[in-house]
């Protein structure tokens, strides 16, 4: 069998390393959300319930400045529910470092609620909505490239 | 078989390990500075050519012989936006004594996004779009700003991530223009 060269074995090891310690730190965490039971009339919610590492926070929906990049949760069209509203934490004003003024931020726990309503042609029975959120978060002296977390949540389509 | 010199394996090895040293403390979420005084313990910055917003080309080896300030940033990044009139400064104090800034955005919008910001601020130095490949050149841009500062010969003195002070910058590049 052919030797590796050292530089070959201390460029792989020292790569993982890398690439293991270059991980930018888990800011957002989703708790896996709960199964939603969708009735044949009128509306049900998705509440998905996130929080933020202590020290981070996010832009939110609505940011005081047109630079920051806004909270968006995105629903997949194709699924057997309609969103009729998103319902997002409504963002608190902070002043940071790096900021001349407050900016529009959420941190801590919180919830986006997505009401719904059962698309017309949707079939009764178990079924999913995935749905992309995207943030971009920040502490008081780094920022993060904007993120995109999948979200799926099941559901019972009545 | 052919034998790779112990001495360039440790050059490779403290390579990797500087960038992951920095970057453990980006995972902490820490601000980080690392500085490489000795100038014979510098390694030699990555080499990079990117355009600028005329399309001209922007070659990181075109600069030898100057002390650069390699600023990688992005208009959504509020510290990002502290330091660039800082290097603004610093690109009219210290120009005429061989010194550049050079901007690298790594907005995912590229020049959409880019030339409206500079088009609304005088930012008197080069600045690039980034791209993926030249991001991992240098370990990762895994949280912003980051900047490296060059010296005359090609070799990165110091790394910093994370907003730090300005006489901090300004320290270091009246050192390496000395």
């Amino acid at each position: 069998m052919k030797m590796r060269s050292a530089a070959f074995w201390i460029s792989a090891l020292a790569a993982t390393a890398l690439h293991a310690s270059a991980q930018a730190p888990q800011i957002l965490t989703l708790q896996e959300p709960q199964k939603v039971t969708v009735p044949r009339e009128g509306e049900a919610k998705v509440a998905l319930k996130l929080s933020m590492r202590p020290g981070y926070h996010a832009n939110s929906d609505r940011p005081s400045e047109d630079y920051l990049i806004p909270m968006r949760l995105t629903w997949d069209a194709k699924a057997p529910v309609e969103a009729v509203e998103v319902i997002y934490p409504k963002g608190k004003l902070e002043k940071f470092e790096f900021t001349e003024k407050p900016i529009s931020v959420v941190d801590g726990e919180f919830e986006i609620v997505t009401r719904l309503r059962r698309a017309p042609n949707a079939l009764p029975g178990p079924a999913f909505l995935s749905g992309k959120l995207r943030y971009q978060a920040c502490n008081d002296k780094m920022c993060f490239p904007p993120k995109t977390i999948d979200v799926k949540v099941p559901l019972l389509i009545q | 078989m052919h034998r790779f010199p112990r001495s360039s394996a440790a050059a490779l090895l403290a390579v990797f390990l500087m960038l992951a040293g920095c970057a453990s403390q980006v995972s902490k979420g820490e601000p980080s500075s690392r500085r490489d005084g000795d100038a014979a313990s510098r390694k030699a910055a990555p080499d990079f050519e990117l355009k600028d917003m005329n399309g001209k080309t922007i070659r990181l080896s075109d600069y030898r012989g100057q002390v650069v300030l390699l600023n990688f940033w992005a208009t959504w990044c509020g510290p990002c936006k502290i330091e660039i009139p800082w290097f603004v400064e610093f690109q009219r104090t210290y120009k005429d004594r061989g010194f550049t800034v050079i901007g690298v955005s790594v907005d995912e919008d590229g020049w959409e996004a880019v030339r409206p910001f500079l088009a609304s601020r005088q930012v008197n130095y080069p600045v690039v779009v980034s791209t993926v490949e030249v991001e991992q050149k240098y370990g990762g841009i895994e949280a912003l700003p980051v900047s490296f500062l060059i010296d005359r010969e090609g070799r990165i003195a110091s790394t910093h991530v994370g907003l730090v002070v300005k006489k901090t910058y300004e320290d270091e590049i009246r050192r390496l223009l000395d």
